[in-house]
Formats: C-alpha cells, sequence, structure tokens
C-alpha cells in the first residue's frame, strides 16, 4: 500500500491533520506525501486508502447509520403504550422474601435455575460454585474454582451438570454426582478457551453445546465432550458482557451485549450479526429475550432497561425513572412477558409493566449491588443474587382481588384453633 | 478479533460517572441555602459545628423533591451517604442514611468521588500516619492493621510519608479549632469510604473487573445491509407482544396466583407435584392450545401428541423433527454416525419411516449429507415443523385425543397447608429418562421375525 522509497524526518504542518508535527516523508503510490507519525500508523492499521480519512470513513459510517435510523422510523406506526391502552392496568404489587440463601463468603455474581425449579447454581468472587436446592435452603454441591470473579455459570438442560468461568478465561463444565463425597473437581471438563475474562455462559438445547461471551468482545458456540469451537461471533468492539439464547421454536439465534452499548443478535449456524441496536448511552450489562422470542429487553450502567422488537427492528420502550440513577446490572422477564424484572446497582430491584412502561413494585432488602435476577422456569419466583453474598427468592404477596375476607377468615381459624404451623 | 486495548484509565468511574454526577446535581440543590435541606449549629463540648442536618430532614426533602416515597427516598439517601457525598457524625463508621434525628453533614465538594484523583495507597498511609503522630493509640484495629501493611510495602517511601504528615499536621494546628474538627470529621468521612472498615459489602466504590473499549472500530458493510432488512409494522409486532401477554396472562404466577398453591409462598410442593404425574392440570391442558411450540416443549403434551399421531398414521414427522434436533444439539463425534441412521430411517427411498417432503428439499439434504454437518437437515426439517405446526396441530386440538386428556385433567383448589419437602434429584430423573428411552427405542427397532419365531419355537 505504502511504497517507502526513502524515509526522511521534517517537521511542520502535517498533511492529513494539519498540525505541526514532525512529519514522515513517504510515497504513496508515487505520489509524495507528509504525513505525521500517528495519521502515517493510523493510515497502516485502518487500511485506508489514498484521500480516505479517520474522519471520511466516520462521515460514511455517520450517513448510513441515519439513513438506517430512517428506514426504521418509516414503518413505525404505533407506540408501545397506544398498544397497552386497551389493557387492564396492573393491580398493587406487594412483594415478599421467602428464602435468604447465605453461605457465599464473598460477592454472588452470577445465578441460573435449574429446569426442575427448584434448583439453583451460583457463583461468587472467591471461587465458589454452590448448587442449592432454594425450596429446602440446602447447599447440594459445593466446587472451589482455581480462580476468583466467577461471574459466569449455567445450569445444564438435564440438570446433571454445572457450567462456569470468570478470570480464568476458560468455561469448565463439572458433571454433578449423586456421591456427596465425590470431589467435582475431579471430573472437571475445560470447554471454552477465550483470551480475556468469560463474562457470561449459556448452555444450547442439551447438555453437549455451550455459548460463551467474553471480555474479549466475542462469543463463541462450544462442543462440550471435545472442547472443539464450532462457531464463533465477531463484531463488538469492546467486552461482551451478556448473552441469552432465543426461546423461539427455531432457537437458532441469541442476542447479546457490550460495553460498546449495542446488542447484536446472531445466528449461530453461520456466525453472522443478523441485527444490531445502538441506542443505550452507556455499556450493556445484560440482555434477556422476550418470551415469545420476537422482542428483547436489555440493563445499562444508564440506568435505563430498553426493549427491543425484532421484528419491527427498532427500541420501543424505555423503562426509566428520574430517581433511578445508578445501572441495571440484570433483567428478567416474568413467565408471561408483563413483568420486567431489574436489579440495579442501587442495591434495589424494580420491578416494571412491560407494556405500560411503569413502574410497579420496587424490592429492598439487600446491602449491596444486585448482581443477578432470574425468574424460575415456572415462574413462580424470582431469585436475586447480591454483591452483600446472599441470594434472595422472592415470590409476589397478597394479590390485590384476593379478598381480604380471606385473610381475615384465616385468621380467626387461627385464634379459635391455635395452629400455629399457617405460613403466609 | 482482539480489542486494541484502549486501557480506559478512568474505569474506576467511567461507567458511574454519568451517574455520580446526576447524584452531584441532586446534592447540589440540596444544599441551596433557600430550597435546600435545613441545617443548624450544633454544639460538640466547646466547638460548634456549623450545618448539622438530621437524617430525617434529608429524607423528607428527597421524598418531596424527588416525588418518591418513604422507602425509596431512605434508599437513596443511603447511595448519598455510601458515595461519600453526606457523611453522618455519629457511629461514622456504619454508611447508612439513618431517617430519625441523627445528625450528619455534607461532604466537602474536594473529596466528592466525581474528581479525578484516585484515592491513592500513599494519601491513605500520609494520613494514618498524621493521626498517628497527633495522638498514638487511636487508630482501630482495622486502621492498624493496614498501617502496618502499608508501612511495610511503602517502606521505601515511608520517609516522604511521615514527612508529609508531619507538614500536614502543622499546617492543621495553624486553624481555627472549628475548621481544625469540621476537616477532620470531613477527612475521616473520606476514608472510611474509600478503605472501608469490613472489607466485602459495604463499599461503594467497588465496581468490579476494568473493561476495555476499543473506540476505532468502523461497520459500514454492516450497516448497509441493515439498511435493506425487511422489517414489518410496529403496530403488527407490538399487537403481538400484547397478544401474546393477554394469552399467557393467567399462566403467570406474579399476575394470577396459581393453584393449588405458590410453593414458595407456602411452602406445599404440590404444584409441582401435581405437574409430574399421569393426569395434568386443565392450566397445563389449556397451555398446549396456545401454540405448537408450547406443545412439543411440555415432555407431557409432546407424549399425547405422539399417542394422537400413532392414530394417524404420521408419526414419522415428528420423530424426524426429533431426530434432527438432536442432531443439530448433539455431539460433534456422533455427527456423521446419526446423521448416516437418521438417512437410513427416513430420507432413503423405500425407508422405514419415509417422510414426504418436497423433491428440491429432498435432493439438498440428501446432497449435504454426503458431507454432514451439524445444520445439513435444517431444511427440511423446517419443512416438517411447518407441515405439523401449521396442519396436524390443529387438527390435534379439535381431535378427540386432546378433548379426552381435556376432559381428564384436573383443577385443583386452591389450600395453604405447608409441607416443605425435599425432591427427587434431578440426576436421578435423567437416569431413568434415559433407560425409558433406550427401552423404547430397542422396542420400536424393526422385529426380526427369524429371532421371534425361533423364541417361539424353543418354547414349544
Amino acid at each position: 500500500m505504502c511504497d517507502q522509497t526513502f524515509l526522511a524526518i521534517t517537521f511542520g504542518p502535517c498533511d492529513n491533520c494539519s498540525q505541526n508535527k514532525p512529519l514522515m516523508n513517504i510515497y504513496l503510490k508515487n505520489e509524495p506525501i507528509n504525513y505525521c507519525s500517528l495519521c502515517v500508523e493510523l493510515m497502516a492499521c485502518q487500511g485506508l486508502a489514498k484521500g480516505e480519512t479517520i474522519h471520511t470513513l466516520k462521515t460514511e459510517s455517520e450517513t448510513l447509520k441515519a439513513k438506517l435510523e430512517e428506514e426504521r422510523a418509516k414503518l413505525h406506526d404505533v407506540e408501545l403504550h397506544q398498544v397497552a391502552e386497551k389493557i387492564e392496568a396492573l393491580g398493587q404489587f406487594v412483594m415478599k422474601t421467602r428464602r435468604t440463601l447465605k453461605g457465599h463468603g464473598n460477592k454472588v455474581l452470577c445465578m441460573d435455575w435449574c429446569r426442575d425449579k427448584r434448583r439453583i447454581v451460583s457463583s461468587s468472587q472467591d471461587g465458589k460454585v454452590i448448587v442449592w436446592d432454594a425450596y429446602t435452603t440446602n447447599k447440594e454441591h459445593a466446587v472451589t474454582m482455581p480462580c476468583t470473579w466467577v461471574m459466569a455459570c449455567a445450569y445444564a438442560p438435564s440438570g446433571c451438570a454445572v457450567a462456569c468461568g470468570g478470570l480464568d478465561n476458560k468455561c469448565s463444565v463439572y458433571p454433578l454426582s449423586l456421591d456427596k463425597n465425590e470431589n467435582l473437581a475431579a471430573k472437571k471438563k475445560s470447554v471454552a478457551m477465550h483470551t480475556n475474562y468469560l463474562s457470561s455462559c449459556s448452555f444450547t438445547n442439551s447438555d453437549m453445546q455451550i455459548l460463551t461471551s467474553s471480555g474479549d468482545g466475542t462469543c463463541a458456540l462450544w462442543d462440550v465432550e471435545s472442547g472443539q469451537l464450532l462457531q464463533s461471533f465477531h463484531g463488538h468492539s469492546a467486552d461482551v458482557l451478556s448473552l441469552n439464547l432465543a426461546p423461539s421454536e427455531t432457537g437458532n439465534t441469541f442476542v447479546s451485549g457490550g460495553c460498546d452499548k449495542k446488542a447484536n443478535v446472531w445466528d449461530m449456524r453461520s456466525g453472522q450479526n443478523v441485527q444490531s441496536f445502538e441506542t443505550h448511552e452507556s455499556d450493556i450489562n445484560c440482555v434477556k429475550y422476550y418470551p415469545s422470542g420476537d422482542a428483547f429487553a436489555t440493563g445499562s450502567d444508564d440506568a435505563t432497561c430498553r426493549l427491543y422488537d425484532l421484528r419491527a427492528d427498532r427500541e420501543v420502550a424505555i423503562y426509566s425513572k428520574e430517581s433511578i440513577i445508578f445501572g441495571a446490572s440484570s433483567v428478567d422477564f416474568s413467565l408471561s412477558g408483563r413483568l420486567l424484572f431489574a436489579g440495579y446497582n442501587d442495591y434495589t430491584i424494580n420491578v416494571w409493566d412491560v407494556l405500560k412502561g411503569t413502574r410497579v413494585a420496587i424490592l429492598f432488602g439487600h446491602e449491596n449491588r444486585v448482581s443477578s435476577v432470574r425468574v424460575s422456569p415456572d415462574g413462580t419466583a424470582f431469585c436475586s443474587g447480591s454483591w452483600d453474598s446472599t441470594l434472595r427468592v422472592s415470590v409476589r404477596f397478597r394479590f390485590s382481588g384476593e379478598s381480604d375476607l380471606r385473610n381475615i377468615l384465616y385468621s380467626m381459624v387461627l385464634l379459635f384453633t391455635g395452629i400455629r404451623d399457617y405460613r403466609w | 478479533m482482539t480489542i486494541r486495548s484502549d486501557r480506559d484509565h478512568g474505569q474506576r468511574y467511567r461507567p458511574r460517572m454519568s451517574c455520580l454526577k446526576k447524584l452531584e446535581a441532586t446534592v447540589l440543590q440540596m444544599q441551596d441555602p433557600s430550597t435546600g435541606v435545613k441545617g443548624t449549629d450544633q454544639k460538640l463540648n466547646i466547638t460548634i459545628i456549623p450545618h448539622v442536618i438530621t437524617g430525617q430532614d434529608i429524607v423528607a426533602w428527597i421524598t418531596k423533591n424527588m416525588n418518591i416515597d418513604n422507602d425509596e427516598a431512605q434508599a437513596f439517601g443511603t447511595m448519598l451517604v455510601a458515595f461519600g457525598y453526606i457523611y453522618p457524625l455519629q457511629d461514622h463508621k456504619k454508611l447508612v442514611l439513618r431517617p430519625d434525628g441523627s445528625l450528619n453533614r455534607f461532604q466537602t465538594p474536594y473529596f466528592w468521588p466525581v474528581q479525578k484523583w484516585k484515592a491513592e495507597d500513599t494519601d491513605y498511609g500520609i494520613y494514618l500516619a498524621k493521626r498517628n503522630i497527633r495522638k498514638k493509640g487511636v487508630l482501630d484495629a482495622y486502621e492498624q492493621e493496614e498501617y502496618n501493611k502499608l508501612h511495610k510495602w511503602m517502606n521505601h517511601k515511608w520517609d516522604f510519608i511521615v514527612m508529609q504528615a508531619k507538614e500536614q499536621y502543622h499546617a492543621g494546628k495553624a486553624r481555627q479549632k472549628a475548621d481544625r474538627v469540621v476537616f477532620d470529621c470531613q477527612e475521616r468521612a473520606y476514608w472510611i469510604v474509600h478503605r472501608p472498615p469490613v472489607s466485602g459489602w459495604q463499599n461503594a466504590m467497588d465496581y468490579g473487573l476494568d473493561r476495555h473499549i476499543d473506540p476505532n472500530v468502523e461497520e459500514i458493510i454492516y450497516t448497509q445491509q441493515a439498511v435493506m432488512r425487511s422489517r414489518v409494522k410496529s403496530s403488527v409486532s407490538l399487537g403481538a407482544l400484547a397478544k401474546y401477554i393477554t394469552t399467557f396472562k393467567n399462566h403467570d404466577p406474579f399476575l394470577i396466583p396459581c393453584l393449588p398453591s405458590n410453593p414458595w409462598h407456602t411452602d406445599d410442593d404440590s404444584y409441582w407435584e401435581l405437574n409430574a404425574v399421569e393426569i395434568p392440570t386443565k392450566m397445563r391442558v389449556e397451555r398446549w392450545s396456545f401454540s405448537f411450540y408450547e406443545l412439543l416443549n411440555d415432555p407431557r403434551g409432546r407424549a399425547d401428541f405422539k399417542i394422537f399421531l400413532k392414530k394417524e398414521f404420521s408419526g414419522e414427522n415428528l420423530a424426524f423433527w426429533e431426530a434432527a434436533e438432536e442432531l443439530k444439539w448433539g455431539t460433534a463425534a456422533s455427527m456423521s454416525e446419526k446423521a448416516e441412521q437418521i438417512f437410513k430411517t427416513f430420507l432413503a427411498p423405500g425407508a422405514p419411516r419415509w417422510i414426504n417432503i418436497d423433491g428440491r428439499t429432498m435432493g439438498l439434504t440428501v446432497k449435504g449429507l454426503e458431507h454432514p454437518h451439524r445444520y445439513v437437515l435444517d431444511g427440511a426439517q423446517t419443512h416438517i415443523f411447518m407441515l405439523m405446526k401449521k396442519d396436524t396441530f390443529y387438527r390435534y386440538l379439535k381431535s378427540p385425543v386432546y378433548k379426552e386428556i381435556q376432559k381428564k385433567a384436573i383443577s385443583p383448589a386452591p389450600h395453604n397447608f405447608s409441607n416443605r419437602r425435599p425432591s427427587i434429584d434431578p440426576i436421578i430423573t435423567w437416569q431413568k429418562e434415559q433407560e425409558e428411552k433406550a427401552k423404547a427405542a430397542a422396542a420400536a427397532g424393526p422385529v426380526d421375525i427369524k429371532k421371534l419365531m425361533a423364541s417361539k419355537l424353543d418354547r414349544k
């Protein structure tokens, strides 16, 4: 590209950036040009042709992006809250924590539910990964990883293994055993290898494939048994913090969100970036699909959660409030998709009405950042993991419309019969 | 592509900077002499500390000016304390806002976390040394520990540190008593925030891991493709989202209480037990009718669908779909073997369970099977799936099989009895399932007439 027949150092205004700097006199396609060393390096790295500068490429990119927004806006004929007008509002919400799982010695960074709807796997900063039966609050298995900051953990669909990873840049699968004395670390299988920390991992529809995202800016699909890389996904320009598989019948796509403020939708078969959304103002911490697979929600450091519609190819709702100024670290939908649970860095969990865009409840109780919020597979409860080293399972308490008469009746029963084993 | 590491040295505040700026704006409002929080002068021994505010005043101001209720205002206030904008005078080590008469003060902007300089260990060393000079033995246990640690690590700088501490101590002595007391409080509060006593929970300064960004990437080709993409009208897609919610509304335990009761609420797991037995609940059966995907996803539903297909003699479609799923999600080593098996069973001319797909798809699939890969059956699988979804599924919903199960399904009554039981480990369930699958596969295989006759003869 650049034909350097001789190199001389002079001082003066650069042909490219017009600043007074030491210049390199180089020949480009037989024409002499004087660029400063910074511009030369940029030109070499960016693969610019002559006449192109960072600025021209940027302007071209900006124009195209503006055109994309224009195209997207053409079919936008109604807002979400208008569609929601016909739907009745939600009643009053009172949430209650029903289980508190204590046992981690340090920040809980991630958690996942088992498909049996009661078991949970959680990982923490000190390298411990614990499998709990959250219903009885018993710890069933515990593994100590050889690294700290285990930011990703996932339960296998069969319930027979867990995957976890973090600062070791790897994702390891541990088959669980019924024998309580067995050392789980002995059967560990190293599956994924990245060049930076592992931020999130997820099994696909079976125990035999894992999807991972990493701080090296890529996502990858791996075969568990052989550790072979099946497909890699490039397109983010910063750390990828979260990913989520589509729940649709075709099950071939997933969405990822990263520090470049972008949420990308990928085709698992080809490795192509199918759709991309960039409306957040700061890092995207978490992405989650809507239960039907036609939309997804994101939680970001700009203190908002947003809903993106895949078929309309645009952002359709922003969930924010002036009093919420700290980033959302984790989001999840309820079973019907009507509620969005979001955990924030100001130690609270806010519950949003997805259609109307209003907040229906706020939960306090954690003493540090909420790092992970997941709704159970049958939608009966949600679990929140926090940097205060606890996990809490919470449910909706006392539905409005449920008559207070019933409550009064039960209290009277208690009074007259003295039964103490009644739980609210 | 690896990111060219433009290491962001402002990591400690980059993701939070915008949040902290907003907090800062609120704090400035709170300090407004006319509309802000009312402060009084507090007498402490012989000195008077100016502009002291009570916890309840702060909470009241936040509630009024930010239009939120008391609990949220208190949480917000705690954030202000945790980040060091307000510091408590009594019980200064616990960084929460108490909504009572306890006394607090605003921190001076010099010590605000939005400032660009980091709380260095050297500064902490100077601070601890200074306090040591003033009065020996005044350091807390954790501070003493930190002091010893720093003394060891920064031994080469220690003379400098002690010198700086002495200078600051003398400079402080030259100030007026009231100012000195105030500054001491402020500095102490600053270090509680940046070097908290109990490592772990209450450190709001902790931000996790550093994140990298590469600001120089352009994606022109991708954007060009994105412009060409086909889209759907908002009214259509948003309408579909709303419809999904309405359809599943009664099945969402957060919207309608589930029957008999929410296991987490009443500690009674009948809700889970009921769904694990032969006769499903009415809600579950209703859910199968929402979409083909729901039917297939529920193992009980899939089994019921199989019974229907058996009656229609079209079971091979679902069997092919299941086999293709296994191929797609299976382990890489078994790929070619599985592909061959599927070809022999479903696709080869004259195969025992030959599926009916159009010639073009069949041709492409067979060609692809010469070099089998994970997604080789995708075309055929989609075709069969669509066939089942658009035709067979609706016939199933109208069929006597479905109607029968709807009649049999039970509707449990709500109750509240406690029954916190342990459950069967999923590993055991999985093993049982695998055993049953193996048995079914053996039973479903083509019957070997010779063996059957041989065994019959033997018995004679």
